[in-house]
């Protein structure tokens, strides 16, 4: 019986946190909405964000879109042997990638990179004052710090998921050409076979969800920190864990509401 | 002009940090806040440039009530205050003339030129000339707090509040902050509040002295007054007698 307690008073406060959280985190929703008027705040910051957050993630979203293309075109020509056409490997590289593994996959990477930068950076700042430092110096910090990180996400998460798309397809494209005996020719006719433009509308779509959120959530986890370098460690960890739970969720939720 | 805190409250979780704290600092004055360590003196000052929000009571800076105001209104006031940090809180990122020049861009009217110039002038008060492109990790711990009162300074505020400016630093960093603080009372009359350990910073720099003690005032009084107190509570806080604290009641 007090095990039921114990577990019923420790689910009640997880709840009760969680609830607090998403509170918190809908008033930093609403504070970033209100600074976009600032852009003097922002803006300056805009273009070295963008470049931090797309430019610099550049290499690692090629590198997973790489191997993904190779492994996809490889699968897809083992599963289909001698039941469906060869050519349907590029129709099932193609759709995967856009549709699924070249937004999730650079989303998950870079939820890793750019959500736990940004966490740490700022919870860094949190901790050792600097947040407050900006306010007093007359600075909206959500204006001078949030704004300038969500907006680049938002934006340069699909341009990045767009290379790593081409990319993924393109290393299909050559596994096909040297490892399967197929032409190139063959791949781009299924490639081209079930191909819709609307199927990099969902990717962008995806990827910027992707883009806000990453960015969003270590922007949140880093301006809650506290307690000196071991909260900015658990600041960090939670912003990857959250953002990946909630990339999962609206991949899900896409997919749900927009493929129809 | 003058910084009031009147009945103020604040806890942070089941901790009552401030109780019923009330303390006036008149325009001009240089009033010391002393006290042990977890008596509330940072989080008190903290009250007074809307960084915390009391639980309950009220914080008047410039006669306008800090816990109510807008924004927009809350950002206007702290132009004209200057807060200086207990470790610095330099933005890592950026030079110590970057650091200096933060507040001086968001006054209107001020162009690149005279915000340099200004960011020399403050840096030259310290004793930082030649650290302007250097960045707060290529100085010491000293220099980098002096750094920070220079930032704090830059906008010339009306007020100023200092979170422990000299702990850590050694006697001639510490003399040389101590008539800053002064010179920034006597010849520009801003009004200052020091929070500090140090005693014999605190009889050099105040017009007044507060004692915090759990969360509110104990003792508040000019230099010589606090001399000459007989409560054990603040005879065994300057003095250093531990021993006498716990005799009182």
């Amino acid at each position: 019986m007090p095990y039921m307690v114990d577990a019923t008073r420790a689910i009640g406060r997880t709840t009760l946190r969680t609830v607090a959280a998403v509170g918190r985190f809908g008033y930093l929703a609403v504070d970033a909405g209100r600074a976009l008027r600032k852009g003097s705040l922002w803006a300056p910051h805009l273009v070295g964000q963008m470049a931090k957050i797309g430019v610099a993630s550049v290499p690692i979203a090629l590198f997973v879109a790489l191997f993904t293309g190779v492994v996809l075109a490889l699968q897809a020509a083992y599963t289909f042997t001698g039941a469906v056409p060869q050519y349907f490997v590029g129709t099932l590289v193609g759709k995967t990638m856009l549709l699924e593994l070249g937004p999730v996959l650079t989303g998950l990477a870079l939820s890793g990179r750019v959500g736990a930068a940004i966490a740490a950076e700022i919870g860094a700042m949190r901790v050792t004052e600097q947040i407050d430092a900006l306010e007093t110096l007359a600075y909206d910090p959500v204006a001078y710090l949030v704004v300038p990180r969500v907006i680049a996400g938002a934006t340069m998460f699909p341009v990045v998921v767009i290379l790593a798309d081409a990319l993924g397809i393109s290393a299909g494209l050559g596994t096909a050409v040297l490892r399967l005996d197929m032409s190139a020719f063959e791949f781009l006719k299924g490639l081209r076979l079930f191909f819709e433009s609307w199927d990099v509308w969902f990717s962008l779509i995806k990827s910027a969800s992707f883009g806000l959120t990453v960015t969003s959530v270590g922007c949140f986890f880093g301006f809650h920190a506290s307690g000196g370098a071991e909260g900015v460690g658990r600041a960090t960890t939670r912003a990857v864990v959250v953002s990946t739970m909630i990339i999962l969720a609206l991949d899900a939720f896409w997919a749900a509401t927009l493929l129809k | 002009m003058s910084i009031e805190l009147f009945d103020v409250e604040k806890a942070f979780g089941k901790t009552q940090v401030l109780n019923r704290l009330t303390l006036t600092i008149h325009e001009g004055q240089t009033v010391s806040i002393i006290g042990g360590s977890g008596s509330g003196k940072s989080t008190a000052l903290k009250h007074m440039v809307g960084l915390l929000r009391p639980d309950d009571g009220e914080v008047y800076v410039d006669e306008q009530n800090v816990s109510r105001l807008d924004q927009e209104s809350l950002y206007q006031l702290r132009r004209n205050v200057g807060y200086v940090f207990q470790f610095a809180a330099l933005f890592d990122s950026m030079t110590i003339a970057e650091n200096v020049g933060m507040g001086l861009k968001r006054m209107p009217d001020m162009s690149g030129d005279a915000i340099d110039q200004r960011v020399s002038e403050c840096l030259q008060m310290v004793d930082l000339e030649g650290t302007a492109e250097k960045l707060p990790s290529e100085l010491s711990g000293g220099q980098r707090k002096r750094a920070g009162f220079a930032r704090a300074i830059a906008t010339r505020p009306k007020y100023m509040l200092y979170d422990e400016p000299t702990t850590g630093l050694d006697p001639v960093t510490t003399a040389v902050i101590d008539e800053l603080i002064v010179r920034m009372s006597d010849e520009l009359g801003v009004t200052g509040v020091v929070i500090t350990h140090d005693m014999k910073s605190a009889f050099r720099i105040s017009d007044r002295i507060a004692m915090l003690y759990h969360g509110g005032i104990r003792f508040e009084g000019t230099p010589d007054e606090l001399r000459m107190c007989e409560d054990p509570v603040v005879k065994g806080f300057i003095e250093g007698r531990p021993k006498l604290m716990r005799l009182a009641p």
